[in-house]
């Protein structure tokens, strides 16, 4: 409150800034939620290359149907999107106007300011804006039914086939998985250690920045210190309970490619091949 | 300095699905001078309590009155600095907040960040590190050298040498050794007679909270469920193993004779020669 920084308050901080990490997970156990994630994110990844081939209303429309279509199969309620979508509704916003006043082409509409603004303007901005938002809709969409455990294991599956060119696979999701747990850890670490440093008279909130960067360190030296003993000490519980990294090493829940799964690859192709028939090509 | 507590609700992340009473409608007051042990099973309310005493949290209503200081819900404290320069909290494992390169400078961190002068601050910090029985050749190592009993005789030393009127521990023997948990309680309690501090005692251990303190506060989910002195609150053992807590051996002891020989022996607090004479009456009538 006074001094001190909650959990809660340094919570939001990373959501702010880490918006398509952590701490979205909305559980409605929807079909969405219970599909592959390696299925999901193949195709988002294709579906953000191919977005790009769409220019005219019909493909369009298609690439929109399908994002909001599953958006709505999520049963996430749309305040919770939105909500996540704060911090890009700006820059949104922010594109179509400058693209109100740099694109020249097609007839002028009106003058704003003694500035023309050409029916062009308005159709590119638009477009792009709308390409923006539905990118980022899919994407969040990855994060809101997908918990970080099943995105891990997804990546791991995913980048199995670079194992053969020595690529450390296992190493990379086990580290994803291992920083994903502790967050919330050292995020308590970080709130106990700033009441106690401001219990000591540290304050965190007034004072010159100066002063304020300074008072940093009585935070910053703890959490390091108690992070590198929680590693050594993770590392001694793995290895005692016999672990010896990814080789040979099973997995408590294998990922499966169900009919649903077919299924929504199955719409996406149609989706992808009809947008491209539909777009223009002259 | 007296510490009360008017009607006191702490609610966590308030009007959001994570919404959670800490706090319910508590009411209590710590006479200056006080030796207070607060007891209550994990999830209890214990720690936010703590956070209320130097205006770390504000109550979500209802009033904290410390000394002269007043904690109220839409108030920012004006002088919260003077509050927490006064109220001397020591963590639980308070040695996770050591960060200085020397155990001196460690000690000496709480007094500078208050304006005391940098003469005082030496003095103190011989002072405060004799009170926690460290050894002076100590002062110029790195805390983190040092074994975990030395690392938490630093930080409490660290907390002591601001010189607070009132004492806050949270479970200030956690994780020690028999024979350190032992010293330290007794290095406190020394100090709470020597200066007449406020001392308020967060404990899971009945035994301390019988031997140290002279008032008593038990928490079941944020609300007060017992207080008085510890001898009457642990007269009614059933009321306490209802919120999961028991209490101390001596009581279950003497249940156990009264059992044994169908005869009353009450612990009123006296001491053990008078305790066994009792208890030899007792032997005796069952021989005649």
């Amino acid at each position: 409150m006074t001094g001190s920084l909650s959990s809660w308050q340094i919570w939001q901080v990373i959501n702010m800034n880490n918006l398509l990490i952590v701490g979205q997970y909305v559980p409605t156990n929807s079909i969405v939620h219970r599909m592959d994630p390696r299925i999901k994110m193949l195709i988002i990844f294709f579906y953000v290359i191919f977005i790009f081939f769409a220019n005219n209303i019909v493909s369009y429309a298609l690439f929109t149907v399908f994002a909001v279509g599953g958006t709505l199969l999520t049963k996430v309620p749309w305040r919770f999107i939105a909500k996540g979508l704060t911090p890009v509704w700006f820059l949104i916003v922010f594109t179509f106007i400058l693209h109100l006043f740099v694109t020249k082409e097609g007839t002028v509409l009106v003058n704003v300011f003694g500035l023309p603004i050409y029916s062009g303007a308005l159709e590119q901005g638009a477009v792009i804006s709308l390409r923006f938002f539905l990118l980022i809709l899919l994407t969040s969409l990855l994060t809101l039914t997908t918990t970080p455990i099943e995105i891990t294991d997804g990546v791991e599956s995913l980048l199995g086939p670079l194992r053969r060119f020595k690529f450390p696979v296992h190493e990379l999701a086990l580290m994803m998985s291992i920083s994903l747990r502790f967050i919330p850890t050292l995020l308590q670490e970080t709130e106990k250690i700033s009441n106690a440093q401001a219990s000591r008279g540290v304050d965190f909130r007034t004072g010159p920045f100066r002063e304020r960067v300074r008072a940093v360190i009585p935070l910053l030296v703890p959490l390091f210190v108690s992070a590198f003993k929680r590693a050594e000490e993770l590392a001694m519980a793995m290895e005692a309970r016999g672990y010896r990294g990814g080789e040979g090493r099973t997995k408590l829940r294998e990922l499966q490619v169900m009919k649903r799964d077919v299924a929504a690859l199955v719409i996406f192709i149609i989706v992808v091949a009809a947008a491209l028939i539909t777009r223009d090509y002259s | 300095m007296d510490i009360t507590f008017k009607q006191v609700d702490y609610t966590y992340q308030a009007n959001s699905p994570f919404e959670h009473k800490a706090l319910k409608n508590l009411s209590f007051h710590l006479p200056g001078g006080s030796f207070t042990a607060i007891v209550g099973h994990t999830g209890s309310g214990k720690s936010t309590l703590l956070q209320h005493l130097n205006g770390l949290v504000r109550p979500t209503s209802g009033s904290v009155q410390i000394g002269e200081h007043t904690l109220e819900p839409k108030k920012k404290p004006k002088q919260a600095k003077e509050l927490r320069k006064q109220v001397g909290i020591v963590f639980q494992y308070p040695e996770h907040q050591l960060f200085e390169e020397t155990v001196e400078k460690d000690i000496a961190f709480g007094p500078r960040n208050f304006g005391v002068a940098e003469k005082e601050i030496a003095k103190r910090v011989k002072e405060s590190a004799a009170a926690v029985g460290l050894d002076l050749s100590l002062l110029s190592r790195s805390p983190f050298e040092l074994s975990g009993g030395q690392m938490r005789r630093v930080a409490i030393a660290g907390v002591l040498a601001v010189r607070p009127r009132v004492l806050v521990l949270d479970e200030p023997t956690a994780g020690l050794d028999p024979r350190g948990q032992q010293e330290i309680m007794d290095m406190f309690y020394r100090l709470h007679k020597e200066q007449q501090l406020t001392t308020i005692l967060v404990t899971h251990s009945m035994e301390d909270a019988l031997t140290y303190a002279d008032h008593m506060l038990v928490l079941d989910k944020g609300e007060k469920y017992m207080e008085g002195t510890p001898v009457k609150v642990f007269q009614d053992r059933q009321a306490l193993q209802q919120v999961q807590l028991d209490v101390p051996e001596i009581f279950q002891f003497l249940q156990k004779t009264s059992e044994r020989f169908g005869k009353q022996v009450a612990y009123e607090g006296e001491n053990v020669d008078r305790l066994a004479e009792q208890l030899a009456d007792l032997a005796g009538d069952k021989h005649e």
